[in-house]
């Protein structure tokens, strides 16, 4: 009679580090206990999120663009594995496919969204004026139910090759290719509190996310229709931006990392 | 006709010499008795104002189903200026139902030739720009100068610039063909009314979509006369339709159906209510709302140009803006020179009629705007900040407050951290430019923010760090088309300038 | 600027606040456009061009000047508009010194003041003895002295000789009135006029004059403000009130009356007399009376209707 195989437990990514719920709940998923991430555990992710803000956004763009090829080479390395997580089988290994094409997109786009989405101003009048994108801050991210890899790193990627912090809710039925994701960002150089995956219900964490007043918007490409007006809702009290539905990512895109950019605008006179 | 509104004396000159005088011939200066600028009235005699006015929908005027009317007054004497329509539900839903109708053709009307409309609207203010400049300060309460000089060029070059847009839109979102949205319902606030409905309209036909639009119900005149312009113009019926009215018109408007996108400018409140309202419907929106900019000075600022530019920031337009340069953030090692020169400065504001072509300050735009003003100013002094205000004869009749600064501002008073939307300036101080940035960001808006110093790095880092959508540097409350304009955090969101506001008017594949 | 204090120039120049502060010219631009366009109108304006003839220069610097000219121009000096006597003499006549003499002669007895150009006037490019040579001789017969600054020094960032000259002039002619021409269409920037101005009135200058008139660009709006602000600040530092000149290119009363208002909201009613505030010009004065005719009769004039200078 062989061994039992060590079965690795699902945990969260939370500032960096694999961690269970801090309510200890779970939910079941088939014979795996999937952590049910709380409000609090969202709070944290938060905070780590806002914290590294700074940081990660004064990276320069190229940093940023090598961090998420980084990520890509780590995926590449374990693509046997994910291909198992998203349940084996071809298309498994076309969806890892796509989500390194979209790792590899978003890596060559950090620096090129500046003139992608910035100008130079021709103003009636003796001044410089510039328009810059800017990382909103903090995004938090209702990931899709599926594909639930690539549909969660494409966002993720779009929201990091702008310079933000990301809080991603990953797939609820299908959140193990997503957790697992944790461990490409954790050993591909992304800084600890960049990135936050939690697995929950959607049910009570949405809400969480509308009214947290510390994030600054909202992917919800995943949101369900039923939380998506509630969502929007408890969004107005803090202004959060929505990434409107049509930067829906199923196909990377200079929009989508735009979508989670504010636009800066500066003005210097000319003169000596 | 509208009277002019009762002459009001320019406050005396302040008694010059603050100096002492040795005099270097040994001869005394004879005493001047000033330079006492008599009054220079703006002719209002080019300006025909009806007594009434009717909404302006599918290209006629019409009068709103229930014959509801509101005064719209002179803010400087409060005398009547026109009855203007109260828009009901019928009448939005009608004006909503008129511009779907002419988006079917309007946007199918080639770029080039949409542009045409908008080049010759853009001429066609140039050419009465006097006349929209006198009603413009009349109904508001501006200083003709800054509604001759500021608003008026900038309506005029909001339009001309995005009629160059309407045949080049695939430039403008290279391979993601642009289309039109539908019809865009806009509601605009008091304090720029004709630039706003610009802001709004100009973009929104450029891309091909036509427009509900209600203006403010304290400054509804210059639109009634925009909306004559587009008659003149031979604008197709209802591409521009004007729903005038209050609060509940304009809460009516967002909540239609049939709108394709609604653009906000005003207050975060309301805002937000519009953001709750539109939550899960699919309706594009932008806001563009409230701000408390920091306008930040180090020591090695030029100095007079930086007191210029935060008397721009602040009393430019009675402080009726959005982007005002309310938070004041000194360098304590420059804080007492600068705030002796601002203060000497604020005293030679000249306040008073805004029809006098030399007047700085004009009048408040409306009593509950006074009001408002009045209560966070009597909050500053109840929490213990010191108040300057200039010494101005202020006229007995109309909506007037005197320029006013506060200082020994603590971060917490509701002067320091609300938007207050009128002259009233918080003085505080900071020890590095770390510190500036903390209180610079230490806010709930994000909209504008200003920084003078001579030190080139230093100013890309200030303005890489301070969260808001327009920096200024080395001057302050400077617009342009050109120009994406909007803001951070709980100041809204989209742009309105430049293609990143041409964006929240089209769809893209 | 600390090296100043070696020179003879007083302490206050080494002040490095107020000295070196630097000036945005887009907003010094705009600051000025605000001043000339206020609409000064009727009593306001009246009292204006009054003033503006009694702080004007009449001046003549040309090659060609003669005794005969001298006499001419001291004539329009003493008595502008012969038709209305309500129009007040000018301050003073400018000349060169060899003219300052003839000129004496015309305004003896009179309260118009000679001003002679001096210090190698307009380059300033002459031996430093031969200024103050010039300086001293001229002063023997003027009440005021306008030299030039030595722009040769000023640009070579020489700034202690600047000074170090200008007070030595000052001391060559024994209390006379001191302008001091900053020629600031060469001084290459805002930055350096506030500069120059700060120079000028630590070493001693009773005025500062914005230029020769032989230079473009001569004396412009947005330079008046910059030196006007510094004079501001000078006399809060020192207590000690400094004149202001505008000269070259001001032709009409309008741009006359801009250079007014910059006074009075920069420095105050304190300015606004001939003891502080000059314009020097030639043609500019028939415009000034032409709008006084107008004011009067209400009828635009006729340039024939004014003697010429």
């Amino acid at each position: 009679m062989s061994a039992p195989s060590v079965a690795k437990t699902p945990k969260l990514y939370l500032g960096g580090a694999f961690v269970r719920s801090e309510s200890g709940r779970v939910y079941p998923l088939g014979l795996v206990n999937v952590p049910r991430a709380s409000r609090k555990d969202l709070r944290e992710a938060v905070r780590a999120a806002r914290a590294a803000v700074p940081g990660w956004s004064h990276r320069t763009a190229y940093t940023r663009g090598q961090v998420l090829y980084r990520v890509a080479e780590m995926l590449e390395g374990r693509r046997v594995e994910f291909i198992a997580a998203l349940g084996g089988g071809r298309a498994s290994g076309r969806e890892v496919d796509r989500t390194l094409d979209a790792l590899v997109y978003y890596a060559g786009l950090a620096d090129k969204l500046a003139q992608l989405g910035g100008s130079v101003n021709a103003v009636a009048g003796p001044y410089f004026t510039f328009t810059v994108p800017e990382p909103v801050g903090v995004v938090a991210l209702v990931a899709p139910e599926a594909p639930a890899l690539f549909g969660l790193l494409t966002h993720v990627a779009a929201a990091l090759s702008g310079g933000n912090a990301v809080v991603a809710l990953v797939s609820e039925r299908r959140p193990l290719p997503g957790l697992l994701a944790g461990e490409l960002l954790a050993t591909g150089d992304v800084p600890q509190g960049v990135v936050a995956l939690l697995s929950g219900l959607r049910t009570e964490l949405v809400p969480q996310i509308g009214s947290h007043r510390d994030i600054d918007a909202v992917d919800s490409a995943g949101c369900p229709p039923e939380l998506r007006r509630e969502l929007e809702r408890l969004a107005a009290d803090r202004v959060k931006r929505i990434v409107p539905a049509s930067a829906d990512g199923t196909s990377p895109g200079h929009r989508l990392a735009l979508a989670t950019c504010e636009l800066k605008t500066i003005w210097h006179p000319v003169g000596v | 006709m509208p009277t002019r509104p009762q002459t009001i004396s320019a406050r005396p000159e302040r008694a010059a010499g603050q100096v002492p005088t040795a005099d270097p011939q040994g001869t005394a200066a004879p005493e001047s008795p000033g330079f006492v600028y008599a009054p220079a009235p703006e002719a209002t005699d080019h300006v025909r104002l009806r007594d009434r006015y009717a909404l302006f929908i599918g290209g006629r005027f019409e009068d709103p189903a229930d014959g509801r009317h509101r005064l719209t007054i002179n803010p400087a004497t409060e005398e009547p200026l026109a009855e203007v329509a109260e828009a009901g539900p019928a009448d939005i839903t009608r004006a909503v139902a008129a511009a779907q109708r002419a988006f079917l053709s309007w946007s199918r009307l080639a770029g080039a030739r949409r542009a045409r409309y908008l080049f010759r609207l853009a001429r066609l203010v140039q050419e009465r720009t006097r006349e929209l400049a006198v009603v413009e300060s009349l109904d508001g309460g501006k200083p003709i100068r800054e509604a001759r000089d500021v608003d008026l060029p900038l309506v005029a070059q909001h339009l001309f610039y995005h009629a160059g847009w309407a045949d080049k839109l695939e430039l403008a979102f290279p391979g993601a063909a642009p289309r039109p949205l539908g019809v865009c319902g806009q509601v605009i606030p008091w304090n720029f009314p004709l630039l706003m409905l610009a802001w709004k309209v100009a973009p929104a036909l450029a891309a091909g979509n036509t427009v509900v639009l209600k203006p403010a119900e304290t400054t509804p005149l210059t639109a009634m006369l925009f909306a004559e312009i587009c008659q003149q113009a031979g604008l197709p019926d209802g591409v521009v339709n004007l729903v005038t009215g209050g609060p509940e018109a304009g809460a009516r408007l967002v909540g239609e159906p049939g709108l394709a996108k609604v653009a906000f400018t005003g207050s975060t409140q309301v805002g937000q209510e519009i953001q709750r309202t539109l939550a899960g419907s699919g309706t594009r929106l932008t806001l563009e709302l409230g701000g408390k900019a920091a306008h930040v000075i180090f020591d090695d600022a030029p100095l007079d140009q930086a007191v210029e530019g935060v008397v721009d920031g602040i009393y430019f337009n009675q402080g009726h803006v959005c982007c005002a340069g309310s938070r004041l953030l000194v360098q304590e090692s420059i804080a007492e020179p600068f705030l002796a020169r601002l203060t000497e400065r604020i005293r030679r504001l000249r306040v008073g009629d805004p029809l006098d072509k030399n007047t700085d300050v004009g009048a408040i735009n409306s009593r509950a705007q006074l009001e408002r003003i009045t209560t966070l100013v009597a909050s500053g002094v109840e929490e213990g900040a010191q108040l300057f205000q200039a010494p101005c004869q202020l006229p007995t009749r109309g909506f007037w407050f005197p320029p006013s600064l506060f200082t020994e501002v603590a971060p917490s008073h509701r002067i320091a951290r609300e938007e207050i939307f009128g002259p009233v300036l918080a003085v505080l101080t900071f020890r590095t430019a770390q510190e500036a940035v903390e209180r610079a960001n230490n806010t709930r808006y994000g909209l504008s923010a200003g920084v003078w110093t001579t030190k080139g790095s230093r100013i890309l880092w200030m303005a890489d760090r301070m969260r808001a959508g327009v920096v200024w540097a080395n001057t302050y409350n400077r617009f342009d088309p050109a120009a994406a304009f909007g803001g951070f955090r709980e100041s809204g969101f989209g742009r309105e300038g430049g293609p990143a506001g041409l964006a929240a008017y089209v769809t893209l594949k | 600027m600390a090296a100043m204090t070696a020179g003879v120039a007083p302490p206050e120049v080494a002040l490095p606040g107020p000295a070196l502060r630097s000036v945005d010219g887009v907003g010094a631009e705009a600051r000025a456009q605000l001043f000339a366009s206020r609409s000064i109108k009727r009593g306001a304006k009246r009292w204006a061009l009054d003033l503006i003839v009694r702080c004007t220069d009449l001046t003549s610097l040309e090659g060609a000047d003669t005794p005969g000219r001298t006499a001419t121009l001291c004539a329009k000096a003493l008595r502008p508009d012969p038709v209305d006597p309500a129009v007040p003499p000018v301050a003073a006549v400018c000349v060169y010194p060899a003219l300052a003499e003839p000129a004496s002669r015309c305004l003896r007895g009179s309260p118009v003041k000679v001003a002679a150009v001096a210090t190698g006037f307009p380059s300033g490019q002459v031996p430093a003895e031969v200024k103050l040579a010039e300086a001293a001789a001229a002063a023997r017969v003027a009440d005021e002295i306008d030299m030039v600054m030595d722009r040769r020094a000023f640009l070579c960032g020489r700034y202690v000789e600047v000074a170090d000259e200008i007070a030595a002039v000052k001391a060559a002619i024994g209390g006379r009135h001191l302008k001091v021409i900053l020629e600031t269409g060469e001084l290459g920037g805002y930055d350096q006029v506030r500069r120059a101005s700060w120079l000028a009135m630590a070493a001693g200058a009773d005025f500062i004059k914005t230029s020769t008139g032989k230079i473009q660009p001569a004396a412009t709006l947005p330079v008046a403000v910059v030196m006007l602000e510094a004079i501001r600040d000078f006399a809060e530092a020192t207590g000690r009130p400094v004149g202001f000149k505008a000269a070259g290119g001001i032709r009409t009363a309008r741009q006359a009356i801009g250079y007014a208002v910059a006074v009075n909201e920069t420095l105050g009613g304190a300015w606004l007399n001939p003891v502080r505030f000059r314009i020097g010009a030639s043609s500019l004065l028939n415009d000034v009376l032409m709008q006084i005719a107008k004011e009067r009769s209400g009828a635009y004039q006729a340039p024939d209707d004014f003697s010429q200078t």
